[in-house]
């Protein structure tokens, strides 16, 4: 393992992002095969194979591109380039904040894909999804506060290297990013603005009028930004790299046997449990480390 | 090559059925039949659909809907006709009403027969339909080449009277 990390270390910047993009969107898709595979199993299914979510996105590129308007596919083109962006910049080891900031930016491009159409489900879905964008904020702004408490950068090249492991510092923070999670990676019951899942009451939410080649992209950076939310993850537990990768591959495991235990919530619930959360686990546990040093 | 056999997304319409062809389709999705091994998902989304499945007699009220949920499916795309009711009618054809099978509409490219269709049926036809789908994405794709100037806003879909 030090030999695979000193060999990403005597990568460049731009080395790095090339990786990145290259090897994120295989990774993604083989952890949202993973996903449904297991998720099929334990409903008592046999489940589609691993590679399904490979196939779906290749026919999606091969079906025929219907466009509503004009503007509707270039907030989804935004979209992915941030979402590709902000991985970049966090994979790269540049500023975890940035990262996030322009990981938010690219949810708001998304947002903007919903809103640019005329399908009152589409809208619906675009509002839902801005009321889950303001549930997680606060938290995941508060994973970046929290490390650099810890380790006094907000680099992550610096917080990788830290010797001293942040999720002993951190129990709260990581409970709370764990919580959000969730509604990042569109799992019920946080699922409000689009399902995964083939049927629910929006039709299919903040994706319904994407179809074809714009859909297949948005599916694409779903499994970019799942690449890097378990790089923060990742983060949490770097002072040993195996101990690291396991705990991330167990957090997704965690989210999907959360997902299958759980009916949607409604949104008034979502919102104040996921600020609740936030206030109890997160806010307390950064408060108690300013007592602290 | 090949990704639309691997991955036929359904749509399903009830035109005036019984209920009992649906039934079936919902029981293809359960446990014991398990459409998603085959990497079928019921989209409920025009959209994002491949396959239309067409259930019931379809009459005056059910014609113009169904004719919109296909003409908003992208290219290439399938119908199959799921039961006798949408193949035929079946003992509805003489109503008044009842325009007597979903081909009067749309063109089909599979008919499952039954009253109900078996799940069992309907999955072998949907399976039938994605070779098709196949097949048009061929022709597609060959028409393309020949023509390349006159296929950009062509939709191949159902001509409006």
């Amino acid at each position: 393992m030090n030999s695979i990390s000193e060999i990403i270390q005597s990568w460049s910047i731009i080395e790095r992002m090339l990786a990145f993009f290259l090897l994120a969107p295989i990774a993604g898709g083989v952890l949202a095969g993973i996903d449904r595979k297991l998720s099929a199993r334990l409903q008592g299914r046999y489940g589609p194979p691993v590679r399904q979510p490979f196939f779906d996105v290749l026919k999606l590129f091969q079906k025929e591109r219907i466009l509503v308007n004009k503007f509707q596919n270039f907030p989804i083109v935004l979209f992915f380039l941030f979402t590709v962006f902000s991985g970049a910049l966090f994979f790269s080891g540049a500023s975890i904040l940035l990262a996030i900031f322009s990981l938010a930016l690219a949810g708001t491009f998304f947002i903007l894909g919903g809103f640019s159409v005329s399908s009152p489900y589409s809208h619906l879905g675009a509002e839902r999804e801005l009321i889950q964008m303001m549930s997680y904020e606060p938290m995941v702004i508060l994973v970046a506060v929290g490390m650099y408490q810890v380790t006094g950068s907000f680099t992550v090249a610096d917080i990788v290297q830290h010797q001293a492991s942040l999720i002993l510092y951190l129990p709260g923070v990581f409970a709370g990013f764990v919580y959000i999670l969730t509604i990042k990676f569109r799992k019920s019951p946080f699922d409000l603005s689009m399902s995964h899942h083939a049927h629910q009451e929006l039709v299919r939410g903040i994706t319904t009028e994407f179809s074809g080649p714009a859909l297949g992209l948005i599916e694409i950076t779903h499994w970019y930004e799942n690449v890097l939310l378990l790089g923060m993850v990742y983060l949490f537990f770097a002072f040993n790299p195996w101990l690291a990768i396991v705990a991330s591959l167990g957090t997704y495991l965690f989210e999907i046997i959360i997902d299958m235990n759980y009916a949607r919530f409604k949104w008034q619930l979502t919102f104040w449990s996921s600020w609740l959360f936030t206030a109890v686990a997160g806010v307390s546990n950064i408060i108690v480390l300013c007592f602290l040093k | 090559m090949g990704w639309f056999k691997k991955s036929p997304w359904l749509l399903h319409y009830n035109a005036t059925s019984c209920n009992g062809c649906d039934i079936e389709i919902i029981a293809c999705l359960t446990p014991l039949y398990d459409l998603e091994r085959f990497g079928i998902i019921n989209t409920g989304n025009p959209k994002h659909a491949d396959i239309l499945a067409v259930t019931g007699s379809v009459n005056e009220k059910s014609k113009q809907i169904l004719k919109n949920l296909y003409d908003q499916m992208p290219n290439p795309k399938v119908v199959v006709a799921v039961g006798l009711c949408a193949i035929s009618g079946c003992v509805f054809q003489d109503c008044y009403n009842v325009l007597g099978g979903a081909d009067k509409v749309l063109p089909v490219d599979v008919y499952v027969p039954g009253c109900s269709a078996r799940p069992e049926s309907i999955i072998d036809g949907v399976l039938q339909a994605c070779e098709i789908l196949e097949e048009k994405y061929a022709q597609q794709k060959k028409a393309k080449q020949s023509s390349p100037k006159s296929q950009t806003n062509q939709r191949q879909g159902f001509n409006h009277e």
